[in-house]
Parts: C-alpha cells; sequence; structure tokens
C-alpha cells in the first residue's frame, strides 16, 4: 500500500517541478473532458495554450487580462507568506474601481492627461481604506480576517451597485445602471495603436522587480516571511506582528485597489455592476501557483489569463461550453495543492506486514489516526 | 394581516436554505476544519439532485443524491486537508470554483428540463388556524427536518459523547490525540457529514424553492452560510434563528419595495453581512469570550506525531 | 539566497516553455475550420470552386448574454436563429457565443468573431453597445446589428422589439382575470423599456377593468431565477393574483404555480412551465428581422446608421398559447386589439393618459410617437411606488 513518508527536508526538485506536474495532470482531465463532449483533444487544448499565444493581437489581449491578477496576486503573495488571510482582496478590487471612477468623473475638457495619475493613486487609497478596515478589526477585536475581508467583498459588491443605480448614473444613459464614458484624458496611454494594452502592463512588471526587492532584499520582506514562517521565533527577535499585519493588509489593499483602477483607466472605462470580475479570487490561485513568488507570479498570471481566454475561444470556435475555465482553474489549484504534499512527503510502497496475534493489543493501543 | 403570514412563511422557506448548509459548516467547523468551497458543493448537489428529480420524479431520492455529491466533494477536500494537510482555504476556494464550473458542465443539458408537478404541502387541521396556519404550517416536510435536524443537533453536541469528542478534535486536536482518539478520522467523518448537508440544501434550492436548474443558482448562498456560521458563534439554535434572519433579509426587501417603501434595496442586502462583522467583532473583542465561542483549532493543520 | 532562486526561474521558464511548444506542435498542424457549432449542412463548409454560380457561404455570428437555454430572451434569439438557418440553408454558416459577459470582455468576443470571418454580427443585449462601436470602428467591411441600443455607426445599426405590445395584450387578460383587482409586475432593471411594459401591462388591464392596480417589484438583474422567485412570492403576499415579468427566466411562472395564482409567458412561450398558472405568453418572434437583415447583407442592400422598431405589424410580436381558463369574450378582445396592432388601426399610448402623479401625460386622442415612447421614465395611474431613480419626464 501507498504510504507517505515525510522528507527530512523538502525537496528543491518538487517545488518547480509541483506546478509543473499539476498542470499536466489537469492537462491530461481536461483532454478527457473534451474527449466526453465529443470533441478533438487536441483541438481543445490548442484553444486553451496555443491560440491565445498565437498572433500579437493575442499576446496583448494575455497582458490585458494578466495585468490585473499579478498586481493582485503580488500583494496577496506578502498577505499569504506573512500568514495573513486576504480574501477580500475582491472587495480591494471593487473599491479600487470605485475610487478611481470618483476621480475620473471629475474630469472635464480641460483636464490634463496626468488625472490618471491621480485616478490610480485615488484607487490605491480605495483599495487601502477598505483592507485597513480588515487590519483594524483584526488588529483591536482580533476578528478572524478571512471571514471579514470576505463579508466586505459583500458589501462592496452592494456598494458599487448602489452608486451605478442612484447618485453615479449616468444622465443621458436611459436609466441603464452605469457611469458615462470617462473622458479619455483619464485613460492610461495605449502602448501601440489598435491594442488594448496599455501602460499598466508596465506598471505591472515594475511591481513584480519592487515586490522581488521587497520581499528578498528588505529587512521588512525578511521580517514578513519569518514572521509567517516562525511567529514564535519573529516574536522573540522583536519583529512586531502588529507591523506586518498591517503592511500586509495594507500593501495588498494597495495592489488590489491599483488592479481596479488600471481597469477602469484602461479597458473598462466606465463602472459598471459588471466590475467584480472574480480577479480577486483568481488571484489567489495565481499567488499559490506562482509559490508566493514575484516571478513566479508572472507565469502564472499569464497561465491563467490563458485559462480565461481559451475558454472564451472554445466556446466561440469549438462550441464547449464556458464553465470549462472554471472547471481548469479549481482543477489547477486542486492538482497544485495535492502535487505540493511531494514537496514535503515522499510515497513510499510499502507491503502490508502481517502483525503476529501476541502483540496485535499492545501495538493497536499505540495506533495513531 | 395576511401578507404577514405569508412573508413569514416564506423566510421559513429561505432560511432552510441556510440551516442545511450552515448548520453542515457548523460540524466542519466545529471539528477545526474552514471548508471554503460550500458553493461549490452546494452548486454541484442542485445539479445532481435536479438531475435525479427530473430522472425519477422522487424528491427525496433527489436529497438523497444532492447529498452524496456534498459528501463525495467533501470527501475530496477532507483528504487533501486533513491527511495531506493542504491549506484549508486555498483548497476550499479550489473546491468552490471547480464546483461552480463543473455544476454548469453538467448542468448544460438540464437547462430547459422541468420537474414533475409540485406537490403542496399542508398539516391538515394546524394548516388552517387563521394566521399561524398559513405562516408555519404550509411548508415542505424539508423545513421541518431542518428545526428537527438543529434540535438533534445542538443534543448531539452538548450532551453526547461523541460531540464532545468532536469538540475537543476542534478545540484542541492535539489533546484530542494524546488520549487516543482518531483524530483525522473523526475529522474526514465530520467533513463528509458537512459535505452531505451543504448537498441536502444545494438540493432544495433546485428541487423545492426555484424548481429549475440555472448555472450558478446557488448565488452565494454558500458563502452566507459560512458567515452565518460565525455569526451563530458555531450554535446549532442560533444557526436555525440566524438563517431565518439571513433569509428574511431578502424577502423583507422586496417586501418594502412593494409596500412602496424606497430604501436602497442595496443597503438592505448588505445588512446580513455588517451584522456578520459586528458579531465577529463582538466576539473576538475578548480572548476569553473567544475561547468560549470559537472552535480554537479553526483553520489549523494538524500533524499527528509532532 | 538569490542564486538558487533565479536558477529556479529559469528551470520554471525552461519548463513552461517546452510545455507550450509541446502544444504547439500539437495543434500546429490542424488549421481553423468552420465553427463547430453551425448545423448547416455539410455543403456550407467546402469551398465554391467546383460549383458554378454558389458562392461562399456568408457567416453569421451571435453574440448572447445569457444560454440558449433560459427558456427566454436568449432561448427566443437562439429560435430566431435556428429558423434563419432553415429559411437561409447553405448559403449561409451561423454560430454563436453564449454568456458573453457586458462589459469590456465583450470587445474581445467581438473581435474574434471579426478574426473568424464572420461579416454579419448580431449583438443580442444593451451592454455590448460599447464594445460593438469600437470593433465596428475597426472593421469596416463586418456589419454589426446592436438589439435595444440607441448609438449607431456607418456599419452598425441597431434594432429591437415593440415588446410593449405584448404586455399590453397580457395586460388585458390580467385585468380580466384578477380577483383582487391588484396585478404585479417582477421588474429587471428600471430602464424605459421595462419601465414602458409596466405600464403597457397596466393600461391593457385597465381597458377592461379601471380598478386594477398594479405592483412592482424589481429584482435589478435580468436573470436571477432565484431572486425572481422571491419577487414573485413578495407580490403575491401583497395581494397580487396575476404576475408578470420583464425577467429571463419562467421562475416567476413557476412561483404563481405553485401558489395558485396566475402569471403569464415572456420572451418565449412558457407554457410547460406552469400550466395552471399560465394564461398566455408575449413572445417575441426576432426570425422576421433576423431572415431581413440577413438578405440584405447577402444582396448587399445592407446600410447601417438606423434603427428598426418592429411589432406585431411585422411579426416579431405576438401573444401565444392563451389558456383555455380565459373566456371567450376576453380572448376576443386580445384578438381584436392584435388585429388592430397588425393593421395600424390601434394604438395603444393614445391619450388621455395620467401620470402616476396625477399629471397628464399625452393628451385626448394624441398618439405617442417611438421618440416618447423611448424616453418613458415614469409609472402611470394605478402603478403603485416610484420609478427607482427618480422620476423623469
Amino acid at each position: 500500500m501507498l504510504k507517505l513518508e515525510a522528507r527530512p527536508e523538502q525537496s528543491r526538485l518538487m517545488s518547480i517541478g509541483s506546478p509543473l506536474l499539476a498542470l499536466l495532470i489537469t492537462v491530461v482531465v481536461g483532454a478527457i473532458l473534451f474527449a466526453l463532449l465529443g470533441k478533438d483533444p487536441a483541438r481543445g487544448l490548442t484553444m486553451f495554450f496555443v491560440e491565445p499565444l498565437k498572433s500579437v493581437y493575442a499576446l496583448t489581449e494575455l497582458a490585458v487580462k494578466a495585468t490585473p491578477l499579478m498586481l493582485i496576486a503580488l500583494g496577496l503573495a506578502v498577505c499569504f507568506r506573512s500568514n495573513v488571510w486576504n480574501i477580500g482582496a475582491e472587495g480591494q478590487y471593487v473599491l479600487g474601481a470605485i475610487f478611481a471612477s470618483g476621480v475620473a468623473m471629475s474630469a472635464d475638457k480641460s483636464t490634463s492627461g496626468w488625472i490618471v495619475v491621480a485616478v490610480l493613486a485615488a484607487a490605491v487609497i480605495g483599495g487601502m481604506l477598505w483592507a485597513a478596515i480588515v487590519a483594524l478589526l483584526r488588529d483591536r477585536f482580533n476578528a478572524n480576517e478571512i471571514l471579514v475581508s470576505l463579508m466586505l467583498v459583500y458589501v462592496a459588491d452592494q456598494l458599487l451597485s448602489y452608486l451605478v443605480y442612484g447618485p453615479w448614473k449616468d444622465p443621458a444613459g436611459y436609466n441603464f445602471p452605469q457611469t458615462i464614458t470617462f473622458l479619455k484624458s483619464t485613460q492610461m496611454p495605449k502602448l501601440f495603436s489598435g491594442f488594448r494594452v496599455n501602460g499598466g502592463v508596465i506598471v505591472a512588471l515594475l511591481a513584480v522587480a519592487v515586490f522581488w526587492v521587497l520581499l528578498f532584499r528588505t529587512y521588512a520582506g525578511f521580517q514578513l516571511q519569518v514572521g509567517g514562517l516562525a511567529p514564535a521565533a519573529a516574536r522573540y527577535a522583536g519583529f512586531s506582528s502588529r507591523k506586518a499585519l498591517w503592511t500586509a493588509l495594507l500593501l495588498s489593499g494597495g495592489m488590489a485597489g491599483l488592479a481596479g483602477g488600471l481597469e477602469i483607466a484602461g479597458p473598462l472605462g466606465q463602472l459598471t455592476p459588471y466590475v467584480p470580475a472574480g480577479y480577486g479570487f483568481a488571484a489567489i490561485i495565481v499567488a499559490y501557483v506562482g509559490r508566493l513568488h514575484p516571478v513566479g507570479i508572472v507565469f502564472s498570471s499569464i497561465l491563467m489569463s490563458m485559462f480565461y481566454i481559451g475558454g472564451e475561444l472554445a466556446q466561440s470556435r469549438l462550441g464547449l461550453p464556458k464553465s470549462l475555465t472554471g472547471v481548469f482553474q479549481g482543477l489547477l489549484l486542486f492538482a497544485l495543492l495535492a502535487c505540493d504534499t511531494l514537496i514535503y512527503y515522499r510515497i513510499r510502497w510499502q507491503a502490508a506486514r502481517p502483525v503476529p496475534l501476541k502483540s496485535a493489543a499492545i501495538s493497536s493501543e499505540h495506533k495513531v489516526a | 394581516m395576511d401578507s404577514i403570514a405569508l412573508l413569514l412563511a416564506a423566510t421559513l422557506n429561505a432560511g432552510t436554505v441556510l440551516a442545511f448548509a450552515a448548520l453542515g459548516l457548523l460540524i466542519n467547523e466545529r471539528s477545526g476544519i474552514v471548508n471554503l468551497g460550500a458553493e461549490g458543493m452546494m452548486l454541484v448537489a442542485a445539479i445532481a439532485g435536479f438531475a435525479v428529480g427530473v430522472s425519477t420524479g422522487n424528491d427525496w431520492l433527489a436529497f438523497a443524491a444532492g447529498a452524496a455529491a456534498g459528501a463525495l466533494l467533501a470527501a475530496a477536500f477532507g483528504v487533501l486537508v486533513i491527511y495531506l494537510n493542504t491549506n484549508q482555504y486555498a483548497t476550499g476556494l479550489a473546491l468552490s470554483l471547480f464546483g461552480s464550473g463543473f455544476s454548469a458542465f453538467i448542468g448544460i443539458q438540464y437547462t430547459q428540463q422541468k420537474l414533475p408537478e409540485r406537490p403542496h404541502f399542508a398539516i391538515p387541521g394546524l394548516a388552517d388556524i387563521p394566521l399561524v396556519g398559513p405562516a408555519l404550517f404550509r411548508q415542505h416536510p424539508m423545513v421541518y427536518i431542518a428545526i428537527a435536524l438543529t434540535v438533534a443537533l445542538a443534543w448531539f453536541l452538548y450532551r453526547s459523547r461523541a460531540g464532545l469528542v468532536l469538540r475537543a478534535v476542534g478545540e484542541s486536536p492535539e489533546s484530542a490525540h494524546a488520549l487516543g482518539y482518531p483524530v483525522r478520522r473523526i475529522r474526514l467523518i465530520a467533513v463528509m457529514v458537512g459535505g452531505a448537508l451543504c448537498g441536502v440544501s444545494g438540493a432544495y434550492i433546485s428541487v423545492v424553492y426555484t424548481p429549475l436548474w440555472v448555472e450558478g443558482m446557488v448565488a452565494g448562498k454558500g458563502w452566507i452560510a459560512l458567515a452565518l456560521t460565525t455569526f451563530a458563534t458555531w450554535r446549532p439554535a442560533r444557526v436555525l434563528l440566524g438563517a431565518y434572519l439571513f433569509g428574511g433579509v431578502t424577502m423583507l426587501q422586496f417586501f418594502l419595495q412593494s409596500e412602496g417603501v424606497q430604501v436602497p434595496s442595496q443597503f438592505l442586502t448588505m445588512l446580513p453581512y455588517l451584522a456578520t462583522i459586528v458579531v465577529l467583532v463582538l466576539i473576538s473583542r475578548n480572548k476569553a469570550f473567544i475561547r468560549i465561542n470559537m472552535p480554537a483549532a479553526i483553520g489549523k493543520p494538524f500533524f499527528p506525531g509532532s | 539566497m538569490s542564486a538558487p532562486l533565479s536558477k529556479r526561474s529559469v528551470i520554471k521558464l525552461a519548463g513552461w516553455g517546452s510545455l507550450a511548444a509541446a502544444a504547439a506542435l500539437v495543434g500546429c498542424g490542424k488549421k481553423e475550420e468552420a465553427p463547430a457549432a453551425a448545423s448547416a449542412p455539410a455543403s456550407a463548409a467546402p469551398v465554391a470552386a467546383s460549383a458554378p454560380a454558389k458562392a461562399e457561404p456568408l457567416k453569421v455570428a451571435f453574440a448572447y448574454v445569457g444560454p440558449p437555454g433560459d427558456g427566454g430572451w436568449t432561448f427566443a434569439h437562439d429560435n430566431a436563429r435556428k429558423a434563419l438557418e432553415k429559411e437561409l440553408g447553405d448559403k449561409i454558416v451561423t454560430s454563436f457565443v453564449e454568456k458573453v459577459p457586458e462589459g469590456a470582455d465583450a470587445e474581445r468576443v467581438f473581435r474574434d468573431m471579426v478574426g473568424q470571418g464572420n461579416k454579419l454580427i448580431f449583438g443580442t443585449t444593451f451592454g455590448y453597445m460599447e464594445p460593438m462601436l469600437k470593433v465596428a470602428a475597426d472593421s469596416k467591411d463586418v456589419k454589426f446589428e446592436h438589439a435595444t441600443g440607441y448609438k449607431q455607426g456607418e456599419n452598425m445599426r441597431t434594432y429591437d422589439s415593440r415588446t410593449y405590445q405584448g404586455a399590453y395584450m397580457a395586460g388585458v387578460i390580467a385585468g380580466g382575470m384578477t380577483k383582487t383587482n391588484t396585478i404585479g409586475v417582477v421588474g429587471s432593471i428600471p430602464i424605459p423599456e421595462v419601465i414602458r411594459n409596466i405600464n403597457s401591462f397596466t393600461l391593457g388591464a385597465q381597458s377592461v377593468n379601471p380598478k386594477v392596480k398594479t405592483k412592482v417589484v424589481w429584482v435589478n438583474e435580468w436573470f436571477n431565477p432565484p431572486k425572481e422567485t422571491e419577487a414573485a412570492q413578495s407580490l403575491i403576499n401583497g395581494g397580487a393574483d396575476v404576475l408578470m415579468q420583464n425577467t429571463d427566466s419562467p421562475a416567476v411562472l413557476q412561483t404563481a404555480e405553485k401558489a395558485g395564482k396566475y402569471a403569464f409567458g415572456w420572451d418565449s412561450d412558457m407554457t410547460a412551465y406552469g400550466p395552471k398558472a399560465h394564461l398566455g405568453s408575449a413572445v417575441i418572434n426576432w426570425a422576421p428581422y433576423y431572415i431581413k437583415a440577413t438578405k440584405e447583407a447577402l444582396d448587399g442592400n445592407w446600410k447601417g446608421g438606423t434603427g428598426s422598431w418592429w411589432g406585431v405589424k411585422e411579426g416579431a410580436i405576438d401573444f401565444v398559447s392563451i389558456s383555455d381558463k380565459v373566456p371567450a369574450d376576453l380572448k376576443a378582445k386580445v384578438e381584436t386589439v392584435k388585429a388592430g396592432l397588425k393593421d395600424g388601426t390601434f394604438e395603444i399610448w393614445k391619450g388621455p393618459i395620467m401620470g402616476a402623479d396625477g399629471k397628464e401625460v399625452l393628451a385626448k386622442d394624441a398618439v405617442a410617437d417611438d421618440k416618447f415612447l423611448g424616453g418613458v421614465n415614469f409609472y402611470v395611474k394605478g402603478v403603485e411606488g416610484k420609478v427607482p431613480g427618480g422620476d423623469k419626464k
């Protein structure tokens, strides 16, 4: 029978191999699903893994989709490494979008393009504010940050709904729940004409570099990591867990807010009830699959975007159901989590040994659950 | 007056959905495991229940199917989280995402289907009492089962040995382990039972509440159930009351609308979530208070032999 | 700590790069064929080289906001698409993408449709307006048809159906069948189209029963069966015994069935969902318009920049499957209205019509024009409550 045996130390090989193995499992299961649906598995897989990379347009769309995922995941990586479980990034993203819209709506024909800076800054503040609530409640009242941040996602969604159905509704919009389309000056400059990708990608890549430095080259990053890995040691060393809590939450809230702001100053261009796109939750997977490492996150966010876009393409070109994207995403994370155990455990094949009758009574008392 | 009675009846109906799921999650969390995959489990159970309902015409088989689906998914979750010690929150989220995609996937061929005509329920005699009758005694049997379940669960947790062991596992798995209890097996059973109840809730939604299948029809009730368990500080009776409360808010919202009251509906919808945060703050404020109310080992992985 | 980390990243890059390469090799050989969703006969796919006068089939694509299985809005569009295929056979090849979210993602879907060689694209919900405009501006050789919108372009035009006519006919029956003189509507999103439908429903009911009152509850979504159920229940709780909805699923009808009340089907024939409660269905038939538009595209007569608003006269709106429970004289009245709408002799929005605030909105014998109808943002007398977002005249 198969037995799990703890490794003396984490397997370096499996740290890298685990995401790849998980991906492989997902691909195999995917192929089976395609076959079950009567579609050619190879074509199905190309929709997900090849088509999104095929043309320049496709690559730019990948970048557009990956940008918010990357930004949010970077913040979450810091959070999770510090053992702070911010599940509410989605809500912080929405608040970022709301604050950004608020600034964007104040623009008129004479506003200069520099308002983009204000829009983004407002977004960051919005996300930070929302996360600060979580931090405050945890700091002062010990309230579990998972549940508080999760509840705040719903509150954020309702707040958004209230604004677009009410005070912020475009008066010329036939009573449809949406704000005005924001003026061009509030939008991030596009990188190449004809494509949707804009400066947000640069921001995201810069953020990757910044976070890498923060986590692995600064004392503050070191403190954060130790706080997560070995809280007792951190306390002994005098690292403030309170500072870690606030830093982690404000940072991840700010990043999520920034992502929301970039969507407003980019592909969305207005505030609608459809702003919450689930990026805050998908980013959790992105963070995990990217091993909570900035560079890994770049790859995992691209992978996740491929799943999104691939799902759309599989639907429009092959008639496959859209729900496949969710299946793949969930499967990937499941497989990853399962494969991760291989980092800590070895699989051993052990023949069941016959237990001599005499010592049966004694050994059963020592049996571990 | 009649409309109040009907409002009450609708609240009981809506609350039952949440009650089953939240009670299941309560069992989970009492053993120390947080299963964020409630939404996914409920969705898969909803389509499983609907599919069985359509092909057999039997509601009870449908509920059984839902329970089985929930238990199965929960088992997968449990193995990962309990035996392989994967991160509970990430695993639960994966389950949620997977469940919503998977349920939509198998549900595709069921979107146009209908269940056989829905029976009407009424307790003879009691159902005719003015006001109270229509409000309380015209419900689907599951509503009463939910109430019975609450009582049974309360008895189980606080009056039975098994319940004590369960609570011990959730408070301090190390101590329970030292005493020789099979902590991991107990947790797995708890997770599976919890999953089965979430499954019953899911099946109730697609078979009784809105007898249709539509993608995503659980519409966040799994997440509300998670909040509810915390809001009710992990006590069965409070869970049931909270379920009715939360269930009633949506009905209240529409009631106010149709009476012409002009509160923006979004603020009403926010209420259950804000209320949960308030409760969380209140119970967590005092370290001693938490210890009384929250299973101490919740969310923490357990390593036997460490 | 740095050296192993960068090595890790390189290995990771190599790992994923090789995986992508493997996938590319797999997919490389296969060329893109016609979308598999098309059910056109096999002859549609091959090239025109052999057959003499047969041109390359026109590729027509549809973007749906919901699933074709919703039994309502999208179901109606998809039925029309199938009718289009039947009518034009191998001259066209159709495909669709379902559940395209309203918003930024839609743009990608439309661009992909263009990239796939579709020359006529239908977007079936309001929320596609901006994305379609953007893609239309970049793809001048593709024709765009947008449902229920108001912005047009050189190669984009709008189309809509006079759903309020169906609502009026439902109202006539509701007014005659209600015993409590209270009828209810589950509203989706408070846009003029929906408010107009509520008003028309009320006007129809009042034409046979001046005492009737209408209660409205808003779910703020097009499609959310559990919420629609709760909304319907609350209307019933409030005394309404005949219900109508502007949402996309049969949930309201089912709730009425369960509670022993009456209701209507909307967008599509929903008799099967509530046989005892169903009084009739106000259906939209998009097929006549789709066939006309596609024929124009085939013949080269398609012109953008216009808006079409079709109703009973053009065969786009109908009221079907009237239940046997409806007494013969009421049925006859509906048929009279229908005939009048068909030949243009009957106008629903003809004054005098009073607003809910008591002020007259349409003078005696005045007939509302399309502009007036398009901006309806007020309740007529008999509808309870206030329009969410405030009355605007």
